[in-house]
């Protein structure tokens, strides 16, 4: 393919960062435009007036300190599962069995912080905790991880089988075993407890909010550090983007599939520290249910990246707290609606946008000149850019 | 007919952003003939020609089109529907073809036959088979696409453009993919369309296809017509220098573009100090699999000398791909052993080592497909210049060193020229001779005894290839071993010390530099000679 000659000056590097911060912020603005008008129809179809509305959704989230502690503690889940689709994505693997690995993380926190005395130091307690929901959650993720390396098995349908047989299971260990009678949930557990935000500002006294947030937020660095400055990092993307060029790079590409899972698989696991240490102190049943499926939202509106993904748990938390607080004017499922049009709006809105970003920057519509594209060839070969999932290369 | 201007295109501009791929370009084609645009990767030939079948409107400049005996009307900034019905058709180098499709399902897709509700196939492929008796491309209408070779996909996509009515053929680097008797294959078709009235642009930067098929060529040169000529009034050397716009010393200077070249008594033009015969490289009896057959690569054996060039000719899709996955352990071989010297000039038996393991041992690989395996495209320059690397760019445990990866690439940047020099640029913003040039630059930049180079100028325009070749014969005088395989013959015997021939997945002839050429080769790339033995 003849690719066009290149007039461009020396360094344009302020340039491409601004591209890089419009193709990165702008959609995800456009996307929620659209949710925001979405919802204001179904608000006054519902006969109450928008602005009255987001008025109270904002005033019973951010507005006040139980509101904002209680957004704390959902974007806590959903940073650790969001995280854990998103690695799996840049890697090129579709985790769909983030809830799955999230209960099996708490359960196992739980069981561990059960069997320990109950003077266990702090110190000692909370990091046993913390290993046993890696492991939890890593276990389950290792699974369909060794399966795709094996056999080539579709991570995309043992995670969602596993979510079947691993939420059963659990329940039943749970529900035969260890329940306190008359609940679904196991005993309080005697070590490893953390504490609440309320602890140290009293303003957020009564909400959920615990350090696990502070985890979430160092984990999210973790992640990004790990993706992006460390060569395991490196190899990892290269698989997700090109898993033929990668192998041609000597990265052992089933390999890092199977590592990839793991550890996505604890990303997830650790996130059920945020109930079972951090706000209830035990395991029940269906305790994170949702949040495994609403991590790949997030990841999707987070882009993939670590701080997006953050500020994307943020908004979800915010929403799914919003929708008590509107409870009066409202009913609580149109902010379920409102999560969906979000996510639709995202996936559907956000590659137009780049699209028509990048038409605006060429001059004319449509047809950004790509070098290197290549249109599917007889032998079924394909470029990345067809792959299933936009990866943006972007730190 | 002659004289009548069939296309008349003037002063085309088009803009991609800050990059000017038509700056003023001009065109002119009579109808019946057989047009080469010729200019290196970059010149802007693809972009022009897009203008003219309708993909791109152009921002500035005319586009006129006569089909059918009818005076030139304006057709600038017409879509590819229009273009289609007009006669006007594009035949892309990537194809465009559904390979879970049949031929003939590939070529009415758009406009199928019906009977009631149901697709009348056999219709259609009666019709596929008349037109392809009419025009002489031959291809089975009811065969799957994606059991075809590249040759027969490329026949099908001609074929498609003249189903659909097209009286202007405009062909994009034709024979980039294919062997010399397909090449020849195609002039006929070529020629028979032409003299059935049909018009022919063809876009190439092979100077000898120019010389042999076209009757008018126009140059371009970074976004500009720069001369139009009577073919019979030009040589390789003036169109040459018109598209680079300066002297090259070209791979035909030594072997006069691929005819007579049995007269030439040295080997590849380059002083080769093969007569020591350290062997670097050794293959035994090397079998390896395919998702196809348990033997695409059958039995092969040799040895390729420290300061040689073994190339290894062939039609694609004998083995070649299956035989260097297993040299460089990207596919494991189901027999056979792979050897390849270490730094201190050691055999190493490597047949059980993976990709990293060879690699360190001193195997170079510059793999045939850049944007499949050689680049991560989304990844930036820098962090390709290290990939297969990357485990050497690391500071304290796993950690990379981004102040040695930026270095890195800066001084391989320098060094081979890369094209613009900024490190921090997506890979897929390069033109491909660049981003080959990042491939060579990693690849031949580093320690290495062994470099494998598979169809290292593919796609590549002119002044890349003229360097390519210098790194490869620079590389073989300081005493690497290099195995050249390409299905560019011309490249093959500009480079090689050695000839072989792939056919069927064996090695059917071995033939010095010397003696080998077009003439003596061609029956063994058709299988019609060797296989016997």
């Amino acid at each position: 393919m003849t690719s066009p000659s290149v007039d461009r000056p020396g360094s344009d590097r302020a340039a491409r960062v601004r591209v890089a911060f419009e193709e990165s912020i702008l959609p995800p603005l456009v996307a929620l435009a659209i949710a925001a008008v979405v919802g204001d129809i179904l608000i006054i179809v519902f006969g109450q007036s928008p602005g009255e509305v987001y008025r109270q959704l904002l005033e019973g989230t951010w507005g006040n300190a139980y509101g904002f502690g209680q957004v704390i503690y959902k974007a806590t889940t959903l940073t650790f599962t969001g995280l854990a689709v998103a690695l799996g994505i840049r890697a090129g693997l579709f985790n769909i069995g983030a809830e799955s690995q999230l209960a099996s993380g708490g359960f196992l926190a739980a069981l561990v912080g059960l069997a320990m005395p109950s003077g266990t130091p702090a110190l000692l307690a909370v990091p046993v905790c913390l290993v046993a929901a890696a492991v939890g959650g890593g276990v389950v993720g290792a699974v369909p991880g060794a399966l795709k390396a094996r056999f080539g098995a579709s991570e995309v349908i043992v995670t969602i089988m596993l979510n079947f047989v691993v939420l059963a299971l659990l329940n039943y260990i749970v529900a035969a075993h260890i329940h306190v009678s008359e609940t679904l949930h196991t005993p309080e557990i005697r070590a490893g407890a953390l504490p609440r935000l309320a602890a140290a500002f009293p303003v957020f006294s009564g909400s959920a909010a615990n350090t696990t947030f502070l985890l979430a937020l160092a984990t999210a660095a973790v992640v990004w550090w790990y993706l992006f400055r460390t060569r395991p990092g490196y190899e990892l993307r290269a698989v997700g983007l090109q898993p033929d060029a990668a192998e041609y790079g000597g990265v052992r590409v089933g390999g890092v599939w199977a590592k990839t899972m793991v550890l996505s698989g604890v990303l997830a696991g650790v996130g059920g520290l945020n109930y079972v240490l951090g706000y209830k102190h035990y395991y029940e049943e269906g305790f994170g249910t949702g949040s495994g499926f609403l991590g790949i939202a997030v990841a999707l509106v987070g882009r993939n990246h670590p701080v997006g993904v953050v500020i994307a748990a943020l908004l979800f938390a915010t929403l799914s707290q919003g929708g008590l607080a509107v409870n009066a004017l409202v009913p609580k499922q149109m902010v379920d609606v409102l999560t969906a049009v979000v996510i639709i709006a995202v996936a559907t809105a956000v590659p137009e946008v780049r699209r028509a970003l990048a038409a605006a920057r060429s001059g004319v519509g449509g047809n950004p000149p790509k070098a290197g594209r290549r249109e599917s060839g007889i032998d079924g070969s394909r470029d990345s850019s067809d792959s299933r999932f936009p990866i943006p290369d972007s730190r | 007919m002659s004289g009548v201007a069939a296309v008349r295109m003037a002063g085309i501009v088009k803009r991609f952003g800050r990059i000017v791929a038509n700056g003023g370009a001009d065109l002119e084609v009579t109808t019946g003939e057989i047009h080469a645009l010729v200019g290196e990767n970059g010149a802007g030939k693809s972009t022009l020609m897009r203008v003219l079948s309708g993909m791109y409107p152009p921002d500035a400049g005319t586009a006129q089109v006569a089909t059918d005996g009818k005076p030139l009307r304006d057709v600038t900034g017409w879509n590819t529907r229009q273009a289609i019905e007009a006669g006007v058709a594009m035949v892309h180098q990537h194809f465009m073809l559904v390979p879970t499709l049949t031929v003939a399902e590939n070529l009415i897709l758009g406009r199928e036959l019906r009977r009631g509700l149901a697709l009348d196939l056999r219709a259609a492929e009666r019709e596929v088979r008349e037109l392809s008796e009419r025009t002489g491309l031959r291809v089975d209408p009811r065969r799957l696409v994606s059991d075809l070779s590249v040759g027969e996909a490329q026949r099908v996509e001609i074929l498609k453009t003249l189903y659909r009515g097209a009286k202007v053929l405009i062909l994009d680097e034709p024979t980039a993919v294919l062997s010399p008797p397909e090449v020849g294959e195609l002039w006929k078709v070529l020629r028979r369309l032409r003299d059935d009235g049909g018009t022919v642009i063809l876009i190439t930067h092979k100077l000898d296809e120019v010389i042999e098929i076209s009757e008018t060529i126009t140059v371009m040169r970074a976004g500009r017509t720069v001369g139009r000529m009577k073919t019979t009034e030009s040589t390789p050397r003036t169109i040459a220098r018109m598209m680079v716009g300066r002297d090259v010393s070209l791979a035909l200077d030594v072997k006069d573009g691929g005819r007579g070249m049995r007269d030439e008594g040295t080997s590849g033009g380059g002083p080769a100090v093969s007569s020591s015969l350290i062997p670097a490289l050794r293959v035994s009896n090397l079998t390896v699999p395919s998702a196809r057959k348990p033997n695409e690569v059958d039995g092969v054996s040799f040895t390729v000398a420290r300061g040689e060039i073994f190339g290894v000719a062939g039609v694609e899709g004998n083995g070649q791909t299956e035989l260097i996955e297993a040299i460089t352990g990207l596919r494991v071989a189901a027999s056979g052993m792979v050897s390849i010297a270490d730094s201190s000039g050691t055999l190493r038996d490597v047949t059980a080592r993976d990709v990293r393991a060879r690699a360190e041992t001193g195997l170079s690989h510059v793999p045939e497909d850049r944007h499949r395996r050689g680049l991560v495209l989304d990844y930036s320059v820098a962090d390709n210049l290290i990939l297969g690397q990357q485990h050497r760019f690391t500071g304290g445990a796993s950690v990379l060193d981004q102040a040695r990866i930026a270095s890195n690439a800066a001084s391989r940047i320098k060094t081979f020229d890369i094209r613009p020099p900024d490190e921090s640029l997506p890979s897929r913003a390069l033109s491909g001779g660049n981003q080959q040039k990042v491939v060579i630059a990693r690849e031949m930049g580093r320690p290495f005894t062994v470099l494998i180079a598979a169809q290292p100028t593919r796609g590549v325009d002119v002044g890349a290839i003229e360097f390519i070749h210098d790194q490869l014969r620079k590389a073989r005088a300081e005493g690497k071993a290099i195995l050249l395989v390409s299905a560019d013959l011309v490249e093959i015997l500009a480079l090689s010390d050695r000839v072989a021939v792939m056919y069927g997945g064996r090695i059917v002839v071995t033939l010095p530099g010397s003696d080998a050429s077009a003439e003596a080769l061609g029956p063994y790339m058709t299988g019609a000679q060797g296989t016997a033995a």
